[in-house]
């Protein structure tokens, strides 16, 4: 966010020469090619736990003959949450062959998709969004603490090995500005404290409560409701006279 | 991404390729659409509905610029360079998959087109990188030539912040193609080649948006027989050639049109050459034989026509070395050896690459010295009606059949291997016409899905008799348009012809029943490009007998297979060799006289399917080599036996003497007489107890199988390749 912000600024103090633009050739912080790694080659063998070898079972179910590799993204999901938040090549490899298709075509669909992870990551996936909503709310700040708290740089694992930070874009909370996300739950209307907090809590493996920080219990308005306050009307409000039973 | 019915959904790409096929009803085709009227630029053209902006424009010779959409591959429409602007319509649409509608007026010239080609070419060129000079698709690339004509003349692209364009790592996908990924425009043929032709899946695109590339993911190599074509399917530099890697520039190189003898196909061939050098060999259009595709070995074996060339005439000496002598020497001891030899000691041995000229003038002058010793190395029953019937030893459906038929039965042939072009073309009928395929033989990859139906000879019998109960049977029976292949090295065993017998057998009465009249069932797949001519010619298949007979003179025309060895012959017996390249052959020879290979002389060749083909003088033969009809005229002249022909034109003459066929250059004659055929064979239905076995099962089988691919430097690199990736993990 900050880099595209000076691209911009950059932009306008050069347009006294130049007239034309360019966003900023923003790289991906992943590789789309496979490298061995001692954690993550194809001789670590992968297999589904017994418990989701039933969920494949059930996943595969809902497709008919002949569709089944509709099921991939759930499959590569269930294998991503077995292997601990990210997904090895072995794992691929299983999705392949139990769907009966390619490698290559679960390669593609595993490097597309922004939620697999295709190298190593620490238990707690922290996701930090800095889209314009939480930019403006602070999220600087948010990702300071994280990166300060955790020792982890983003894109990278805590050396402790139980973080990884990202950078994100919007994760659609942008009512709960600034928001991270921590595996699969949201922590929101942060304050530089909460989020220490946070960390310190994951750090003793305790959950954080999950949700708004600010006491709100969702995305309701936070100095308490400003429509709708009356107590909601009954069937038939409205209606004309005649139309009344 | 692939158009294809919902059946062949769960198989195109399915790994497990042995599985067992559930039965599908053959459908006829349905009665043609109605046409309708569409307008290209103000023309008026009549299509069928379903067919693309595209095509239409093509059948009014409006070509629309294109980079992803290739007629024979699936329709992608991802490079947008094919926008056209539709009347009525708010904004351009992509030609190659927008179907026309009636009354549809299409401009693809008007200002909306034009901006919207600069458009797509501008940022196509944003990341593409400004390496012309050193690439080596400069001046035959898509890219350059279409920005050239329908790209602005001006950029506007400025690397402001120095932080250079797009660039995306090469990947290694083996010895043949060399990858420069990011020249790369994402169009996609490569992938869709792969999938759906080469039937290999390794490609793939990684990644998106701007991070996205066309690769392999893991390091793995493109194992296909057929991965030489993705480098003509690339429009830009990514896929080039890497043997011929930084050669030539097209515009420096004479193309001459001939045709491939390294498999018995006969695909036809472009002889790129520079300086008397075969520099590379690409696919010319042939929808007989070869579409446009090229087989691997075909294609790169080329640079074997450089290595281990015989250049001179060659002597033993007294201590059994070959040592080089004039011709006059080497012509005068043949000529001596040929005339002292008693007729019946005479055995002339022809090879795999020998053409039709060598073959009749081979022919003639052992039959002037006496001897009816003509053989061919490879084998062929004789039993029965043999080789009297033309019909019984070659691919009577023809190639381009195949891709009609509805049922094809492989016996105990490789085709992938044997024949890539045909098997691509029962792989285009597996995918697009539901096609199924039963084999039977030892399990082999055949990139398609087929029913195993075993390996032993016996179920050819009982499939014949009626009496199996495989569900194959009645696949075959119930067939508009079934096809039978014989592979033809299953006939060298003491089996062979009451094998050959059944299929024949199975054949007619599959082929009796069709509606179809002209429908063809019976094809024999020859394993040589020389073989058919030879037998045309009136050579006895295999050596076996004439060599039995200890000859004392063994005339050797490009025989390197290894059938005729030093220890089978007597002792003193004198052996010629006459070909183009030092193996088996020459290594044995007493007397070696250097001929012409296939690029280097103008020789009919007769392909599998008994068409008659000529290659063209690419360039001369090296050293003192000669073309090889003109080496056995001047030695007949030197024995005293003249052959009475003088020219090329009077040897076809003689040619055309023996059978108008082997003139008759790109037709194919009908065959007949199968009845005929089948009552001579009536009594070789003996029991047959043995297994098929085929010679070709790898890939790294598939590489070096003749003289001059057992030259090449980049087959050798091939086979390791191929090893090397088997034992990988991936």
């Amino acid at each position: 966010m900050l880099s595209s912000l000076r691209t911009g600024v950059q932009g306008v103090w050069r347009a006294a020469s130049r007239s034309i633009q360019t966003s900023s050739a923003l790289q991906h912080d992943s590789l789309f090619v496979h490298r061995d790694t001692p954690e993550d080659n194809p001789d670590i063998p992968f297999e589904f736990s017994e418990a989701n070898k039933k969920r494949v079972e059930a996943l595969l179910g809902i497709y008919p003959e002949g569709h089944k590799r509709g099921a991939m993204i759930p499959l590569l999901d269930l294998a991503q949450r077995q292997a601990g938040g990210w997904l090895p090549i072995s794992a691929m490899h299983k999705v392949a062959e139990i769907l009966k298709l390619p490698r290559m075509r679960v390669y593609e669909v595993a490097t597309f998709y922004t939620m697999f992870i295709r190298r190593p990551i620490g238990k707690y996936h922290i996701q930090v969004c800095t889209t314009t909503p939480c930019w403006l709310r602070g999220s600087d700040a948010i990702l300071k603490a994280l990166t300060e708290g955790t020792q982890c740089h983003v894109g990278g694992n805590s050396p402790c090995g139980k973080f990884s930070i990202s950078e994100v874009e919007c994760l659609g909370a942008c009512v709960n500005a600034p928001m991270i996300q921590v595996n699969d739950d949201y922590y929101e209307d942060l304050s530089v404290d909460d989020t220490k907090e946070i960390i310190e809590k994951l750090k003793r493996d305790e959950k954080p409560k999950a949700g708004p920080r600010s006491g709100r219990f969702a995305s309701e308005p936070l100095g308490g409701l400003t429509s709708l306050t009356e107590e909601p009307t009954g069937p038939g409000f409205g209606l004309q006279p005649g139309l009344k039973a | 991404m692939l158009r294809q019915p919902l059946s062949r959904a769960l198989t195109l790409s399915s790994p497990v390729r042995a599985a067992p096929l559930a039965a599908r009803p053959y459908s006829a085709a349905p009665p043609p659409p109605e046409k309708f009227e569409v307008f290209i630029d103000d023309k008026p053209v009549q299509v069928a509905p379903g067919t693309t902006i595209l095509q239409a424009a093509a059948q009014v010779g409006v070509e629309i610029p294109r980079f992803c959409y290739h007629e024979r591959l699936a329709v992608a429409g991802n490079c947008r360079m094919c926008l056209v602007e539709i009347e009525k319509s708010p904004k351009p649409a992509a030609a190659c998959a927008m179907p026309v509608m009636k009354g549809m007026r299409i401009k693809t010239n008007s200002d909306l087109t034009r901006k919207a080609r600069e458009g797509v070419m501008e940022f196509l060129l944003v990341n593409h990188p400004l390496d012309c000079p050193i690439c080596d698709q400069g001046g035959e690339c898509d890219l350059q030539d279409q920005s050239m004509a329908f790209g602005s003349d001006r950029s506007r692209f400025t690397d402001i912040h120095f932080s250079g364009k797009r660039a995306v790592e090469d990947k290694d996908v083996g010895p043949l193609i060399k990858t420069i990924m990011t020249r790369c425009i994402h169009c996609t043929r490569c992938i869709r080649f792969a999938s759906e032709v080469a039937g290999v899946d390794d490609f793939g695109t990684t990644g998106r948006g701007s991070d996205m590339q066309v690769g392999t993911y893991v390091e793995k190599m493109f194992l296909s027989e057929l991965s030489g074509n993705i480098i003509d399917l690339c429009p830009v530099g990514a896929l080039t050639s890497k043997p011929y890697s930084f050669a030539a520039r097209p515009w420096e190189t004479r193309r001459i049109d001939s045709v491939d003898v390294l498999d018995p196909l006969g695909s036809n061939i472009v002889v790129a050459t520079r300086t008397n050098e075969v520099l590379r060999i690409l696919p010319r259009t042939n929808e007989e034989i070869n579409e446009e595709w090229l087989s691997d070995k075909s294609r790169f074996a080329c640079d074997g026509l450089k290595r281990q060339r015989l250049v001179t005439p060659m002597m033993k000496d007294s201590r059994g070395n070959l040592v080089p002598v004039e011709w006059e020497d080497a012509m005068v001891a043949a000529a001596r050896a040929l005339r002292d030899c008693p007729p019946g000691k005479l055995l002339a041995v022809a090879g795999d690459l020998a053409d039709a000229e060598s073959l009749v003038a081979l022919k003639d002058l052992v039959n002037r010295l006496g001897s009816e010793n003509t053989c061919t190395e490879q084998y062929f029953p004789l039993d029965g009606a043999g080789i009297d019937l033309r019909s019984s030893y070659l691919c009577n459906t023809k190639i381009a059949n195949v891709e009609d038929s509805d049922f094809v039965l492989l016996i105990g042939t490789n085709t992938r291997l044997e024949a890539p072009l045909l098997n691509a073309r029962i792989r285009k009928a597996f995918i697009h016409k539901d096609t199924d395929v039963a084999y039977i033989g030892p399990k082999v990859d055949l990139t398609y899905e087929y029913m195993h139906v075993g390996d032993s000879a016996s179920i050819v019998k009982d499939l014949a008799s009626g009496s199996s109960s495989h569900e194959v049977l009645k696949r075959l029976e119930s067939a508009q348009r079934p096809v039978v292949i014989l592979g033809a090295d299953q006939l060298k065993t003491p089996e062979g012809p009451a094998l050959l017998a059944y299929t024949q057998e199975l054949a007619l009465r599959l082929q009796d029943k069709l509606q179809d009249k002209n429908w063809k069932v019976l094809n024999v797949l020859q394993r040589t490009a020389s073989q058919v001519a030879a037998l045309d010619i009136g050579y006895q298949p295999g050596v076996g007998k004439a060599l039995a007979d200890g000859p004392q003179v063994v005339y050797l025309l490009g025989a390197d297979s290894g059938v005729v060895s030093r220890d089978q012959l007597p002792k003193g017996a004198v052996v010629i060799y006459q070909g183009h390249h030092g193996d088996a052959g020459a290594a044995m020879a007493d007397i070696v006289l250097p001929g012409a290979a296939y690029t280097e002389k103008r020789a009919t060749y007769v392909n599998a399917e008994g068409r008659a083909q000529q290659t063209l003088v690419a360039v001369t033969p090296p050293g003192k080599a000669r073309e090889d009809w003109k080496i056995l005229r001047a030695l007949s002249e030197v024995i005293g036996e003249r052959l009475p022909y003088d020219n090329l034109d009077e040897v076809r003459d003689r040619l055309s003497q023996i059978s108008p066929a082997l003139v008759t250059y790109g037709d194919v004659q009908a065959n007949n007489y199968f009845a005929q055929a089948r009552t001579l064979a009536q009594s070789l239905q003996k029991p047959v107890s043995g297994k098929l076995d085929v010679k070709l099962k790898q890939l790294e089988d598939f590489f070096m199988t003749d003289t001059i691919s057992r030259a090449s430097p980049t087959m050798a690199k091939c086979v390791q390749a191929v090893i090397k990736q088997k034992q990988s993990k991936y």
